[in-house]
């Protein structure tokens, strides 16, 4: 077939035809792409909502992941199939947009294609399929904004807040302190938010676990945590009122980049060498001293003579201390970063409160927390649990309790959840549908069948019968003309979701919805698919 | 994976519902099961033989030791043994413990599961349960903190119970005076570092003892003073072999042998200069990580003063600790140098080795404890053993709350836990129900291990608890129920309540799974 005849009736060849490629057209591709997303949001629909279950994930190491995450677990999962890596990217991005509902848009997503299938079958074309999306789309955003409510709170009043965090934190496996890590979260977002701007940095806020302790030891402490220790045990084990130096050069006697050899002739040359030697540990170390700073972060090493003279000089430093760190401790303390000893000037040095070196358990693990920085915005999150995934678990979460809280901070607008939301747009989207002549009524319609799939799976997962309890939410928001009504999954009696006060934000909704769309578009438009032969 | 729809990589697996699940149990209830016959004062050992060394072996009944030298395939199993080194690094004991209880309550959990119990439901009726037995093993708890004589009294208890269950059973009174009295000189601080133990194969545990000062595993150099009151030390770590020229790219090129004596000259007297900084200081024992040549080690012999090398890292940084020495490493203002002091420095015989020994430190918290034994498996396990003692005593100081051990705490939870049982409705009864029963397993395993009738016995004890005797547990020795309290069988509070946390959080970890992903392995290279 991809052979072509010119004009001469010459035949040549547009593609080659390898025996290895593998080729799909027309219904057969679309039928295969959306049989791979299928599988993919299936996996996922087990994890939606509080009652959603865990997967485990073994790496390719053999290490051991155990999370409901939607992003974490798709990333973990090491996906091939080309279609269902895109599943795995929209996943991804929401994480990265939003940092919510990373599960709920790759259900959203599959269901959404699951229709679409259906449509294909009956005849109808991707492209109209595509258009019915796009308006049932658009249809279902202006309701989610008519139905949105906003939440009202400022420095003083951050119960609102922290209600939404325990919310997004109720379906992870923190949840038994949960109300803890919810006030974490919060007061930890709160402290690098500039509500003025309504902009939150996320790079001041920095994460550090520790396997030990229980998650209720987490601790969220003003300043930074480095997993590293004093360079030299009999170094003060804390340091107040610091003053810090930020260097990246090495206490190490300097090396020319260009190679070269120095030859000692005589005994004089040698002892004028180590004399030379010897004047550059001093040097560099009165170098610091003068400048005032008590306490020196290197990024690279020292050598041993060098470290005799810092403790003699008592000037507590920590070396090999990580280039991210660094940065990290020149916001905190407003130190600048200093990369030859000859341009150490006082202006240069950094402040905090108190350095200290701390210990935990019975092993010999230290960490350095230097609090009460110049700079008071870096917070970090110090999150402690039995084991490794326990604590890895737990900075996922927090960090997903974090994203909900900036973006309430960016936009207080938000929507009910427990399916609530998609409920009333699916509603609307229906009555739309019939005021639309023509093909794409039905792709509207469809539309609005793969929304009502996400209370569909919170019911299910919640053990109650899906189909009922969706016709009974139908039923109740037509009738009471309360779009607040959603799935009761956690066995409250409440149905009401306003008063029950589950609810998420207005953004990570639409973006779900959007992007969900867009992907079920972009799969739906491939009729061909061209796959290399593998190595 | 032979499936052609197959979204992953080729040799990716993925188990869903019931297959993961099994497979979780299976693996959960396996590695319990292999533990559960070390635990209790009658536990077996087990014998540990490497895979890659044939010859090491280790004998051992401590759950940690044995979980983390095993090769594990299977992800929950992993979970658990994870879950028991984390037991062992946060309190050091009861390792064992923690996973008989997660296995037992991963099998509690599938029996539910067959009765058709949601996971989520399981989870629900857990977290009731724990929160019940966690408050009636709080209210149970002893606090003698302010109390000194009687909180000694405790630690004793607490460090016979932990050894009854080790090697070091048949001495463990003598072990636990030893564990208690250095834990004691700590004087609160968790730094175990501080306890030195030292191994010394020949004799038998008996003759083992703890000593007051600091011992070291090192040698005085040659002609040196063997005996030294009213030391002066200097700890440091510097080349004491040839002082190199550290500037880079610097090397010797010279035209003439008189050149190469004159260089070598030049460098000698570097080294003299050194040790007469050194000198300078008015030290008269000099400690070096590294090594020191025999030219300045004479200087020092001629100088009169002890010289000792080659203590490792860690070695130099105990020493700095315990004797209240700078670790130096550069000389040039000998006498802003902080000494370290010692009352006496000898050298002594313990069977066939020699130690340094360092008496009247002026950190009084140092001690050593010196272990016989009559092979090094022996004194491995002897070792672990003792470890074992004093992390849970370290941790007791610092969260002086005691309970009770013999299997009473778990029955007096596992009592709490069926009182509240009438009052919760729905499928969640079942599940705090079988909670409740995975506790009282841990009595039954101890008795089981003891070769004694454990249902005969455990029921004794329900009836017992049931009557309001809430001290009574098990009297291994004699095979009965007993009064624990007179028994003096106790446990570390925070021992307890970790073991019953971290269980439950595993396996509430475990039972949420609903899939297991299996990522290829990684192709290894070389082969």
């Amino acid at each position: 077939m991809s052979v072509v005849f010119d004009e001469f009736g010459r035949p040549f060849i547009v593609m080659r035809e390898q025996e290895q490629r593998q080729r799909l057209k027309g219904l057969d591709a679309q039928k295969a792409n959306i049989l791979a997303a299928r599988t993919v949001a299936g996996l996922l629909r087990s994890s939606l909502g509080p009652k959603g279950m865990d997967k485990m994930m073994v790496s390719p190491d053999g290490d051991v992941t155990i999370t409901n995450d939607g992003a974490t677990i798709l990333n973990k999962m090491e996906v091939e199939h080309q279609v269902a890596r895109l599943m795995v990217e929209l996943s991804q991005s929401q994480d990265n947009e939003i940092g919510d509902g990373t599960t709920g848009v790759v259900v959203l997503a599959g269901a959404l294609l699951e229709q679409a299938n259906r449509l294909l079958d009956e005849g109808i074309h991707a492209v109209r399929i595509c258009e019915g999306f796009e308006k049932a789309c658009e249809v279902a955003v202006a309701q989610l904004e008519k139905i949105s409510d906003t939440v009202e709170f400022s420095k003083d009043n951050i119960e609102p807040l922290i209600r939404t965090a325990s919310t997004t934190l109720s379906s992870k496996i923190v949840h038994r302190y949960k109300a803890k890590m919810a006030k974490i979260a919060v007061d930890a977002v709160l402290s690098v938010a500039d509500l003025d701007r309504k902009d939150v940095n996320f790079d001041l806020i920095k994460m550090e676990g520790k396997v030990g302790g229980t998650l209720e030891d987490t601790e969220l402490v003003n300043g930074v945590i480095l997993d590293k220790d004093w360079a030299h045990p009999q170094m003060p084990k804390e340091v107040n009122d610091a003053k810090i130096l930020l260097l990246t050069c090495p206490f190490e006697a300097p090396k020319p980049k260009t190679k070269h050899k120095l030859d000692i002739k005589s005994a004089d040359a040698y002892r004028a060498l180590y004399e030379q030697e010897q004047k550059y540990y001093r040097d560099m170390v009165k170098m610091c001293k003068d400048s005032g700073a008590n306490t020196v972060f290197c990024q690279w090493g020292m050598e041993d003579d060098s470290l005799g003279v810092l403790v003699q000089e008592k000037l507590p430093a920590v070396r090999w201390v990580g280039g991210v760190e660094v940065e990290l401790l020149a916001m905190a303390t407003g130190a600048r970063i200093v990369p030859r000893f000859e341009e150490i000037t006082p202006e240069k040095l950094g402040r905090a409160g108190k350095v200290r070196e701390v210990q935990f358990g019975t092993t010999k693990e230290r960490m350095m927390y230097i609090e009460d920085c110049q700079n008071a915005k870096t917070v970090t999150v110090f999150v402690r649990g039995g084991n490794k995934m326990v604590v890895d678990e737990g900075k996922r979460s927090l960090h997903d309790a974090m994203c909900v809280t900036r973006n309430l901070i960016k936009d207080n607008r938000i929507v009910y959840g427990g399916g609530s939301a998609e409920v009333a747009c699916s509603l609307a989207i229906s009555d739309y549908a019939n005021t639309i002549t023509g093909i794409e009524q039905y792709a509207i319609r469809a539309f609005a069948d793969a929304l009502d799939d996400v209370p569909m799976a919170l019911a299910e997962n919640s053990g109650l019968p899906p189909i009922t309890m969706l016709s009974n939410i139908k039923a109740r928001q037509v009738a009471e003309e309360n779009p607040f009504i959603g799935i009761d999954a956690m066995g409250n009696q409440e149905a009401n979701m306003k008063s029950a006060l589950v609810f998420e934000t207005l953004a990570g909704k639409i973006s779900q919805i959007q992007m969900a769309n867009q992907l079920a578009k972009l799969i739906l438009r491939v009729d061909d698919v061209l796959a290399s032969a593998g190595q | 994976m032979a499936d052609p729809n197959s979204v992953l990589s080729a040799e990716s697996m993925i188990d869903k519902g019931e297959n993961s699940r099994m497979s979780s149990f299976v693996g959960a209830i396996a590695i319990s099961d292999l533990v559960k016959s070390t635990l209790g004062p009658k536990g077996m050992d087990k014998i540990l033989q490497s895979m890659s060394n044939p010859d090491s072996m280790n004998i051992t009944n401590d759950g940690a030791t044995i979980l983390s030298s095993i090769h594990i395939d299977n992800p929950a199993a992993k979970v658990l043994v994870d879950m028991s080194r984390s037991q062992d690094d946060e309190v050091g004991d009861g390792t064992t413990s923690v996973v008989v209880l997660a296995g037992e309550l991963l099998r509690e959990a599938e029996q539910l599961i067959h009765q058709r119990v949601h996971p989520m439901t399981i989870c629900d009726g857990w977290r009731l349960a724990v929160a019940a037995a966690r408050k009636a093993l709080e209210d149970s708890a002893v606090d003698h903190g302010s109390d000194l004589e009687a909180f000694r009294g405790d630690l004793l208890n607490i460090a016979r119970t932990t050894l009854s269950s080790k090697l070091l059973n048949k001495d463990k009174d003598r072990f636990a005076n030893l564990a208690v009295d250095a834990v004691l000189r700590l004087g609160g601080s968790t730094d175990l570092n501080l306890i030195q133990v030292i191994k010394v194969p020949g004799g038998s545990l008996e003759q083992s003892f703890l000593d007051e000062g600091f011992l070291a595993d090192l040698k005085i150099g040659v002609g040196q003073p063997k005996r030294l009151e009213n030391a002066k030390i200097m700890v440091a770590n510097t080349p004491m072999d040839t002082d190199k020229v550290k500037i880079y790219g610097s090397r010797v090129k010279v035209d003439s042998m008189d050149a190469v004596a004159e260089i070598e000259e030049a460098e000698k007297q570097k080294m003299k200069a050194k040790v007469d900084k050194i000198l300078k200081s008015g030290c008269n024992v000099f400690i070096n990580r590294q090594l020191v040549y025999d030219w300045p080690a004479s200087l020092f012999a001629e100088a009169g003063v002890m010289c000792i090398e080659h203590a490792d890292f860690d070695g130099v940084e105990r020493l700095s600790t315990v004797t209240g020495a700078e670790l130096t490493s550069t000389f040039e203002n000998p006498e802003a140098i902080q000494l370290g002091h010692a009352d006496l420095i000898e050298e002594t015989m313990i069977g066939e080795k020699r130690f340094i020994k360092f008496s009247g430190v002026q950190s009084g918290k140092a001690c050593t404890v010196v272990l016989r034994g009559a092979s090094t498996h022996v004194l491995d396990e002897a070792e672990r053993s003792l470890h074992d003692a004093l992390a849970v005593l370290s941790q007791t100081v610092k969260e002086s709350r005691v309970t009770l051990g013999g299997g009473c705490a778990e029955m007096l939870m596992a009592k709490a836990v069926d009182e509240i049982t009438p009052t919760i409705s729905g499928k969640k009864a079942l599940a705090v129900e079988a909670f409740a029963k995975a506790l009282r397993t841990l009595p039954a395993t101890i008795a089981d291990n003891g070769g004694y009738d454990s249902a005969d016995l455990v029921s004794q004890l329900r009836v017992a608890h049931h009557d309001g005797q809430s001290t009574m547990g098990l009297n291994m020795t004699e095979g009965t129920i007993g009064d624990v309290r007179e028994l003096g069988i106790f446990e570390s509070f925070k021992a307890k309540e970790h073991v019953l946390l971290a269980a439950a959080e595993a396996s509430e970890a475990l039972l949420r799974v609903d899939s297991t992903i299996r990522a290829a392995p990684r192709q290894r290279q070389g082969y």
